[in-house]
């Protein structure tokens, strides 16, 4: 089942999108999805990490030996995700203080490791980067549509970068259930139904 | 065997490789993320303490040990002046310690005013501490030879309805930087000096 390149990419973007078809790494999806921004935020520290992990896993995957192959990845992993650490706290530390611990968590989240081990440690380097790019941006897409589903009904407004914006005007009563724990799953169940709805054939 | 030693080197060169890099990307963010820190933490409470200086209070500090405790200071420039200095203490809260800017206006032997950085006080009783101004603002102008104090222990600060430990915590904080600030005036004095 040979894939072509632009599917490589396009894949992560509907077919394989993490949290809705492979639902996996939920942990972040559920817990940081209060805004938009925070969910934007996250998803994008996570394409870089995945990108970049897949791109090394790649090409030292003649050279890393089978057995301690998952030691290799997790300690590139953890590498990137401590430069996406220390570049987010210099550069944007307000983001950072709300997504606070789950950035660390980035390194146990099974998507990252998963395509290491699944994808790029089987694909040439130039696959592995489309690979990366199109789970990230997958990823991404998919925090930001539960963010906005939550924010928006849990206040009322949509939070792109800093300020929120009022959307439903003065009059809305916020449905503050959803920007909690809990409607973080019923926002997830209904968003997956959906999905499969969608993609029924 | 060979097996076993390719494993060695390869974990070796890349933990090594990574801790390199590493190292190198924190030694290079390093100054920014400490002014980050101050920016977002400390820097509201400064800055609003220290409304209407001409220079950067987080840009302009220094430090100084007092009593074996390294504390930051930060320089307030009005009309010219290196006039007000503010620094931290604390004081024991009802949910922990509640961090404190205090600002002192060296030329008038003042308090400049006091704005809370940290704390883990009720929110809607003593949080009120930091996001309702009006508290804070009895603090302005004050002299410094006095302690201060809330009304109920014969002072007159009015204290957060609700949240008289918080506001003793508050008061006391204050006290003790009137106590740091006494200490070093001397020192202080010297050190604002450079920043003419």
């Amino acid at each position: 089942m040979a894939r072509s390149i632009v599917q490589e990419f396009t894949k992560g973007l509907w077919d394989e999108v993490p949290p809705f078809r492979l639902v996996l790494g939920l942990c972040p999806v559920l817990a940081v999805t209060k805004t938009v921004e925070n969910g934007i935020g996250m998803g994008l520290a996570t394409t870089f990490v995945l990108v970049c992990s897949n791109v090394l896993v790649s090409m030292l995957r003649k050279v890393i030996p089978a057995k301690v192959r998952i030691a290799c990845y997790i300690v590139i992993i953890a590498t990137f995700v401590t430069v996406v650490e220390l570049v987010m706290q210099a550069f944007a530390y307000p983001l950072f203080l709300k997504l606070g611990i789950f950035i660390p968590l980035i390194v146990v989240n099974c998507i990252v490791l998963g395509r290491s081990e699944a994808f790029a440690s089987k694909n040439g380097i130039f696959r592995s980067l489309l690979d990366g790019l199109g789970i990230g941006i997958g990823f991404t897409l998919s925090l930001s549509a539960l963010a906005a589903v939550r924010e928006l009904l849990g206040t009322g407004d949509l939070t792109i970068w800093e300020k929120p914006i009022d959307i439903f005007g003065p009059s809305f009563q916020p449905f503050s259930f959803m920007v909690e724990a809990p409607g973080a799953f019923v926002a997830l169940g209904l968003m997956l139904c959906l999905m499969n709805l969608v993609g029924k054939k | 065997m060979r097996e076993m030693i390719k494993m060695l080197i390869v974990l070796t060169i890349l933990a090594t490789l990574s801790g390199g890099l590493l190292a190198a990307i924190r030694d290079n963010t390093k100054d920014r993320i400490e002014n980050q820190v101050l920016e977002f933490v400390k820097g509201p409470a400064i800055r609003s303490i220290l409304e209407g200086a001409t220079n950067d209070p987080i840009v302009d500090r220094f430090q100084l040990k007092v009593d074996d405790v390294e504390r930051t200071f930060f320089v307030g420039v009005m009309d010219g002046q290196p006039s007000a200095v503010t620094f931290e203490t604390s004081g024991k809260g009802y949910g922990g310690d509640v961090g404190l800017m205090v600002g002192i206006d060296v030329e008038n032997d003042q308090i400049k005013g006091v704005g809370v950085t940290t704390h883990a006080e009720t929110p809607g009783m003593g949080a009120k501490a930091k996001t309702d101004p009006s508290f804070v603002a009895q603090f302005r102008e004050l002299p410094l030879a006095e302690p201060v104090n809330v009304t109920g222990d014969g002072g007159s600060i009015n204290a957060i309805s609700g949240a008289t430990i918080t506001s003793r915590a508050i008061c006391s904080a204050t006290n003790d930087a009137l106590k740091i600030y006494e200490k070093i005036k001397p020192q202080l004095a010297d050190k604002l000096k450079e920043f003419k």
